[in-house]
């Protein structure tokens, strides 16, 4: 096969190979010259750049507030091959290989590696390439978005969407990587879920593999497609997916009022416990009332109070109204009032996009150079009120604003904290710190859904125990000896520890 | 033959699973003690003693043929052990209590340390080693724990083995060869140099030079590796039962605020109004 030959060709690597437990030693600086005119010859001319806006957009987020860093130069393939070669050339000078895509990152993901590296941008790669509605899966190329995959479905009047819903232009690639999820996980799960039956990945090796064929079901071998989702980078470049789609149902919106965080939740389990059509419920604030009434485009008169969202499902109108009277009256029994459903399609839209908007109502609220750290931690669902109390407390102390939004239904929620000066931004740290080392001892996760990447790396090891974060490395070390992959994120460089701190570790 | 013993240090290091230091205590409702559900950590005076003695072995290198450390406490107490592995400990020694057990005072604590001491000579002969292996020639320490503040079980370890000691030390540094140890010690307005020949206890003070280092991943996963031998007190013939009872434990009386007075008449209302008499 020709990669192979290409990949014998070019892995010489102009060291003697590092021995497997050392730190990985990455190519000089003149190495790395001689990588970039390597893949000048290799690609055409708008392929590759040095500019350096373009090696500073992609190496830093306006979303994360870890320190980014410039790559050395960014590259656009435009298919699986193209990944392979630049892959090939990573590997020859022992240059990092850095993968972006939808750039919507909240944990420093694409941040640069400081001695240099190469930006794979994958957002060119963003072709639907076979959509099969009989078997509902669809098969596309990384850099596609999931608004666009559900629009092209909806164009086509096919019924059928993908229902992993993360910020708004993430694409397929990134959210395979981070193991997203979002406001529907309540009823369709996450990224470690069914939702990605195969990906096509391009190993630090150079080779190519397909993780899986396409039956929706498969008992063969280790699932080394899941090995990926959530590996944010660090074990190859994904550059195909074969994704399931679900059905598309009829919905309406609801909102309801709640005197206090702690009855909302208690109505959130029973609702959930009905096992009616229920696809999301959201926790929403006081605070985001405040934002969104004051500072937003509202679809209604909220009252300044904690509100929960609820998208409900019904196959059937009759099914759908059901699923409304139920869940009104499990509210009414919590304590909850105010059960407000939607009159049509318009009206329920516009009410889910004030859910949508929170983040910009935020930065509206907050006002003129304002910046939102928006934070992500999971706990079981009972043990929700007393990680948003004690957050809430928490920042009270500081006096700085803050918002709770929770995906109620799976006990995962965001802080979005504002703030404008450094002295702000210090604070918010420790806020971040201690909200995680809350839920690390609520028994949840210092990530739901935005990933490790630099930001939660100090957690790991105290969130899965010292011998599954040395399994993961001992897996890192197996696919990728020589350490290229997106070092630096998620276990690339272990976090130190305090010895005061170690005691749970073992 | 082998190089006699004198050639080779082997370290004792104890160590106590104390309250963490940056908890806020509180006493409990039946003040009988503090609230000790809170997070537990290793005396930091204790992290410096085992952070020093992987120094030693860094600078003295094979001539250090063993540090192991040793705890008295209930069964939580072995992950503190597990700890100082992570930090270059050779092996560990736990001599559990019940955890109903009231904590033991210095004297018991010395008492079982000397017994620790004492067997491991004994356990030694019987092999027949003949490098005199069984010998503890250094005992680190922390100069205090952080719980009961009490200082002594260092001092009083020395006395019951009869060896050399040097508290408050800021500095060791051994010459094997000669069997000394070079310590410096805080004293109130200075420091102090001292010559101890081995054996010696050292107990050692905040103001170390060396800060105890982090942990690593691939040193934890060491340390779960390392033996950790569970002894009773009794196996060691020892009573650790305290000669005091704890009758009572309170907080401080809360401070009452004070006030301004306008002038000196003001001041001696106030006085003689709080009982204060003038005494001639």
């Amino acid at each position: 096969m020709t990669q192979s030959d290409h990949t014998a060709a070019v892995s010489s690597p102009s060291r003697s190979p590092s021995k497997s437990k050392s730190k990985p030693v990455y190519g000089t600086p003149e190495e790395f010259a001689r990588a970039i005119e390597e893949l000048r010859t290799l690609f055409a001319e708008g392929a590759v750049t040095t500019a350096k806006d373009q090696l500073e957009a992609h190496g830093f987020s306006p979303n994360a507030h870890h320190p980014g860093c410039p790559h050395s130069v960014v590259v656009y393939p435009s298919s699986t091959e193209d990944v392979v070669k630049i892959v090939n050339v990573a590997r020859k000078y022992r240059m990092p290989v850095i993968p972006y895509s939808g750039g919507t990152s909240l944990e420093g993901h694409f941040a640069g590696w400081k001695s240099g590296g190469i930006c794979i941008d994958m957002s060119g790669m963003d072709k639907i390439i076979a959509i099969h509605e009989e078997d509902s899966d669809l098969v596309c190329q990384s850099g596609v978005g999931w608004m666009e995959i559900n629009e092209t479905l909806k164009e086509k009047g096919i019924p059928l969407f993908f229902p992993l819903d993360p910020g708004p232009t993430a694409t397929i690639g990134g959210m395979l990587s981070t193991g997203c999820s979002g406001t529907n996980a309540v009823r369709y799960g996450t990224a470690k879920g069914e939702w990605f039956l195969n990906a096509t990945v391009v190993l630090p090796s150079g080779e190519v593999i397909k993780t899986r064929r396409r039956s929706r079901k498969s008992s063969a071998g280790f699932d080394t497609t899941k090995l990926f989702i959530g590996a944010e980078g660090t074990l190859g470049i994904v550059t195909e997916v074969t994704i399931r789609l679900a059905p598309v149902i009829p919905t309406t919106v609801a909102t309801a009022r709640f005197p206090n965080v702690r009855k909302a939740s208690e109505a959130v389990i029973e609702i959930l416990n009905t096992g009616i059509g229920i696809q999301c419920i959201e926790l929403v604030d006081a605070e985001f009332m405040r934002a969104t009434v004051t500072a937003g485009n509202p679809a209604r008169p909220y009252d300044i109070a904690d509100h929960l969202f609820f998208k409900l499902q019904g196959a059937t109108p009759g099914a759908l109204a059901e699923s409304v009277d139920i869940v009104k009256t499990i509210v009414k029994k919590h304590g909850g009032d105010k059960f407000w459903p939607a009159k049509n399609n318009e009206e329920a839209e516009a009410v889910w996009t004030d859910r949508k908007n929170g983040l910009y109502s935020f930065l509206a609220f907050a006002g003129e150079g304002a910046k939102v750290w928006s934070t992500d931690v999971c706990v079981p669902i009972s043990k929700l009120p007393q990680l948003v109390y004690e957050t809430q407390h928490d920042i009270k102390q500081t006096g700085l604003w803050c918002s709770v939004i929770g995906h109620a239904g799976d006990g995962n929620f965001h802080t979005c904290l504002t703030f404008k000066t450094d002295e702000e931004l210090a604070i918010v740290r420790g806020l971040v710190h201690r909200m995680v080392e809350r839920a690390l001892a609520l028994d949840g996760t210092c990530t739901g859904e935005h990933g490790v990447g630099i930001g939660k790396k100090e957690f790991l090891v105290e969130e899965l125990g010292a011998g599954t974060v040395s399994l993961m490395k001992t897996i890192k070390q197996a696919i990728d000896p020589l350490g290229i992959m997106n070092p630096g994120k998620v276990c690339g460089i272990l976090a130190k520890k305090k010895i005061r701190d170690i005691e749970g570790f073992f | 033959m082998q190089p006699t013993a004198a050639r080779f240090l082997n370290i004792l290091v104890p160590i106590k699973r104390c309250v963490d230091y940056a908890v806020k205590i509180r006493v409990n409702p039946q003040q009988t003690g503090i609230d000790t559900n809170v997070k537990h950590s290793m005396n930091p005076f204790d992290e410096i003693a085992v952070e020093e003695a992987v120094r030693l072995r860094e600078r003295l290198k094979d001539k250090v043929k063993s540090i192991t450390v040793v705890t008295l406490g209930p069964a939580k107490a072995a992950e503190t052990l597990r700890t100082a592995l992570a930090m270059g400990a050779d092996s560990g020694i736990h001599i559990e209590l019940p955890e109903s057990a009231p904590p033991p005072e210095p004297l018991g604590v010395a008492r079982v340390l000397r017994a620790v001491i004492e067997r491991r000579k004994k356990m030694a002969t019987e092999e027949g080693s003949g490098t005199g292996g069984g010998t503890t020639d250094l005992v680190i320490m922390g100069k205090q724990a952080i719980d009961d503040d009490l200082g002594q079980t260092g001092q009083m370890l020395a006395a019951l083995l009869g060896a050399s000691q040097a508290t408050c030390a800021s500095k060791l540094d051994v010459d094997v060869d000669k069997r000394v140890a070079h310590v410096r010690t805080e004293i109130d307005g200075g420091a102090e140099e001292l010559v101890c020949t081995l054996p010696a206890v050292i107990t050692t003070d905040l103001r170390y030079v060396e800060q105890p280092r982090y942990a690593s991943l691939p040193n934890i996963m060491k340390a779960k590796k390392k033996p950790i031998e569970k002894l009773t007190p009794t196996d060691l013939g020892v009573d650790v039962t305290p000669m005091l009872e704890t009758i009572k434990v309170t907080e401080p009386p809360k401070r009452v605020g004070g006030s301004k007075v306008g002038n000196v008449d003001e001041l001696v209302k106030k006085l003689k109004e709080s009982g204060v008499v003038a005494v001639a």
